[in-house]
């Protein structure tokens, strides 16, 4: 994929929007899905594989304009069935494609309280855009209206430039929720249960509000300073924040409802519990799951050699196993941190992987490898006990498995070795364990998840679950959904 | 942010600290730890035992060792300043109940994080044999407060300048040697004494118990950075542990893992003492 540069993209933007801005005929369908689909201006990937900046920079006004006029305002709009908080996209686009920004942003504030992460993390590719019109008029998804940028564009321009109301919060009603985890179900629930004027406390095992958005994904995919400041109008709706805080450990659930007088509470802990392949050798110095790994980088900014204490792994050719967002966002930060070489291990094909086509491009884009028909077998160690290579088997396509994929088959006798020296295990997350084990009474799935009925109530009373712990690793906007439904049912409980 | 209350040096190296950390004392038992952070931004995370609570005053203690850059820094600290992050308590507490005899070893620092098992134990109705150990006579720390509570008391240094001339797993061996044995043994220490006193009650057949602390991050299962092998199955010690059966515990791997980032640590290492004579220099011109 060729790189062109943001400034090329702007003057092709502005000068293809007077054009059509100069014609005094409304356009026809036809027309608007000639017009160019706007490519997301990037930094240079040879510039940003040494550093942790952003990659994608952000429409121009004029990209953002010309790629909402591409929207042909179906009128059935199948994109909205495809958004899990049903946003009404065509209403947006159409107040941005008129220039009215703020107007969009309203729009999309209406059914998501987080649009500057949603639009950048979201996987429109399997969402709103997979039924966009405009994509299978031109018979690839990746020509559909790229809503999610358009998205993210309102909402940081509302960000920047301070505009949008602070939400209104009502009369304080002496009722008080307790939010556990800080990640994006967590923020959608202490948003809307706050609003109504209950008081909302949120705790927080780290030291940092944000969850998953902060210790997961990478800087360069997710700007912290984003995230701080969703946070920020929580708190400055009169969200309570409790960090260094971990609900069954320094506090029991229920003693948040029998002895603090919280009258209802949200688990929304998430699926930090990472899987391992168990496999020989999984245990020698050098394999990291990618939560610790991504820890590191981000959180602890591990990255900042000069700065932070906290030691991330120097290697020169590293081995990530797995194929999603996860896999990506570790390989990425591996190469920022200065390895040699990123092979990225995929027992299936790409067709398969569960990560977002535009992550696995930049991967691509940064130098990553990719490895796929490929698994781990075992992992050898030296004399140190630290990982030293790889055993990998060669896998072929079988017959479709349950998931409709079809079912990796390994292909025996294909075993070969590659040599690395660390190996980040990015398989995926359970959820995490703490609070059912230390919550009597609390049921779950013989995974681990936490059970909810369809008002997003858990098996205990006043007690409501959402997210990754009730979906299994799943995504930031379905967390918000769940979020959305389980603070609607503790507003009505509050009545 | 958590108040330091008091601090007592207790060696040349080693500190005493009381925080404060209301929750944290109320829910704490024996065998649990917190993680500790200096500073938010930058500072890392690390794992330390609980010697002590007060819940009236809402106290934790602390005893840690000086050896890398927190650890330094957090010995620099003085009684008003405070901690940035206390997380806690984290961790399976001990299991606690009558055995009958209980002979616990506590090697260096080690016996910080044994005191409050050995408390445990004896108010289980334990009969108690406490062997401390420690590299030389001033480093042995906390023996009034383990003679106090011992049926039986042995302190030994590795070169003889107090008690027995002895590594710990001398006397541990001639214990569990004694008829009737032993019917259980703790041992906190560093690894290697650990692994060496599993090796030492094996062959008596006594269960022997041991606390792992391992590089951690979050404490709560999320980061896997903690785990070991025990049994041939790997474990997370800030989850499933910190203790485990001694004589199932893979320490070779265990030891390996603790040298992961031995090179950056040395670095920061080195950097914070130049730094600290650089200060010390700085002071003495002015």
């Amino acid at each position: 994929m060729s790189h062109s540069t943001p400034e090329t993209l702007a003057v092709l933007a502005r000068q293809e929007l007077e054009g059509l801005l100069k014609r005094d005929t409304p356009l026809t369908p036809k027309e608007r899905i000639a017009i160019t689909a706007q490519e997301m201006p990037t930094q240079d990937p040879e510039v940003r594989r040494r550093n942790v900046q952003e990659v994608a920079l952000g429409y121009t006004p004029e990209q953002a304009r010309l790629e909402s006029m591409r929207c042909l305002q179906c009128r059935n709009a199948p994109c909205v069935q495809g958004c899990p908080v049903r946003i009404d996209i065509p209403g947006f686009l159409k107040a941005a494609a008129e220039g009215d920004f703020q107007g969009a942003c309203n729009v999309i504030k209406k059914n998501s309280l987080l649009p500057a992460v949603c639009g950048r993390v979201c996987p429109q590719e399997t969402q709103c855009q997979e039924h966009c019109t405009v994509g299978k008029a031109l018979k690839s998804v990746d020509k559909a209206v790229s809503i999610g940028r358009v998205e993210r564009y309102v909402a940081d321009l509302e960000r920047e430039t301070g505009g949008g109301a602070a939400p209104t919060v009502k009369p304080a009603t002496g009722k008080k929720v307790a939010v556990i985890g800080t990640g994006p179900a967590s923020i959608t629930v202490a948003a809307d249960v706050r609003r109504e004027g209950h008081e909302v406390v949120m705790f927080e095992a780290f030291h940092k509000p944000g969850g998953v958005l902060v210790y997961g994904i990478p800087e360069f995919r997710l700007p912290k300073a984003i995230v701080q400041k969703e946070i920020d109008t929580l708190t400055g709706m009169g969200v309570q924040l409790q960090t260094n805080f971990v609900i069954g450990r320094t506090r029991k659930l229920k003693a948040l409802i029998e002895e603090d007088g919280f009258d209802a509470v949200f688990i929304g802990t998430g699926a930090g519990l990472p899987k391992f392949m168990n496999i020989e050798g999984e245990n020698l110095v050098g394999v990291f799951s990618a939560n610790e790994y991504l820890t590191r980088a981000n959180l602890m900014k591990a990255y900042d050699f000069g700065r932070a204490d906290t030691p991330i792994y120097r290697s020169g050719r590293v081995a990530v196993l797995g194929g999603g967002n996860v896999a990506m966002d570790a390989a990425r930060t591996a190469v920022r941190l200065g390895a040699g070489e990123v092979h990225v291990i995929y027992r299936r094909t790409e067709i398969e992987m569960p990560a977002r086509i535009e992550e696995i491009a930049h991967a691509k884009e940064e130098g990553v490898i990719f490895h796929l028909l490929e698994n781990a077998k075992r992992l050898i160690g030296d004399e140190n006990g630290c990982v030293k290579a790889i055993e990998c088997l060669r896998y072929e396509l079988g017959e479709p498995d349950s998931s409709g994929r079809r079912r990796p088959v390994e292909i025996k006798g294909s075993e070969f070795i590659r040599d690395i020296d660390a190996v980040i295990v990015a398989i995926g997350n359970d959820s995490n364990p703490l609070i059912p084990r230390t919550t009597e009474g609390l049921q779950t799935t013989k995974w681990g998840n936490v059970i909810v009925d369809d008002t997003g109530k858990t098996s205990l009373d006043r007690v409501y679950a959402g997210g990754d712990i009730v979906l299994g690793a799943a995504t930031v906007i379905l967390a918000m959904g769940e979020g959305r439904r389980a603070a609607a049912s503790i507003n009505e409980r509050l009545k | 942010m958590n108040k330091i209350l008091a601090r007592t040096q207790l060696s040349d190296d080693v500190y005493m600290m009381r925080l404060d950390a209301p929750y944290i004392a109320r829910e704490r038992l024996p065998g649990q730890f917190v993680i500790l952070q200096l500073d938010n931004e930058f500072g890392e995370r690390i794992p330390l035992t609980i010697a002590d609570a007060d819940p009236a005053e809402g106290s934790v203690t602390i005893i840690f060792q000086a050896v890398g850059k927190t650890t330094h820094n957090l010995a620099d600290k003085r009684v008003g300043e405070s901690v940035q992050s206390v997380l806690g308590p984290l961790g399976q507490p001990t299991h606690i109940e009558k055995f009958g005899t209980v002979v616990c070893v506590g090697g260096g620092i080690g016996v910080a994080p044994l005191h409050p098992i050995v408390k445990g134990m004896k108010a289980a109705g334990n009969r108690i044999i406490v062997i401390v150990g420690a590299r030389t006579r001033n480093l042995v720390i906390m023996e009034e407060q383990m003679r106090a509570l011992a049926d039986e008391f042995i302190v030994c240094t590795d070169d003889g300048s107090y008690g027995r001339k002895a590594l710990v797993t001398e006397p541990l061996k001639e214990v569990c040697g004694r008829i009737p044995k032993p019917d259980m043994a703790v041992a906190i220490g560093p690894p290697i004494m650990m692994k060496f006193c599993a090796e030492a009650t094996r062959p008596f057949g006594v269960p022997t118990v041991v606390s792992l602390n391992t590089i951690m991050i979050d404490g709560t299962g999320m980061c896997g950075g903690c785990r070991v092998t025990v049994g041939g199955q790997t474990k997370f010690v800030c989850v499933d542990g910190p203790e485990f059966d001694g004589h199932k515990v893979d320490f070779e791997n265990m030891m390996q893992r603790l040298k992961a980032y031995r090179k950056q640590e040395d670095h920061a290492h080195t950097q914070c003492h130049l730094d600290a004579e650089i200060r010390a220099k700085e002071q003495g011109t002015r």
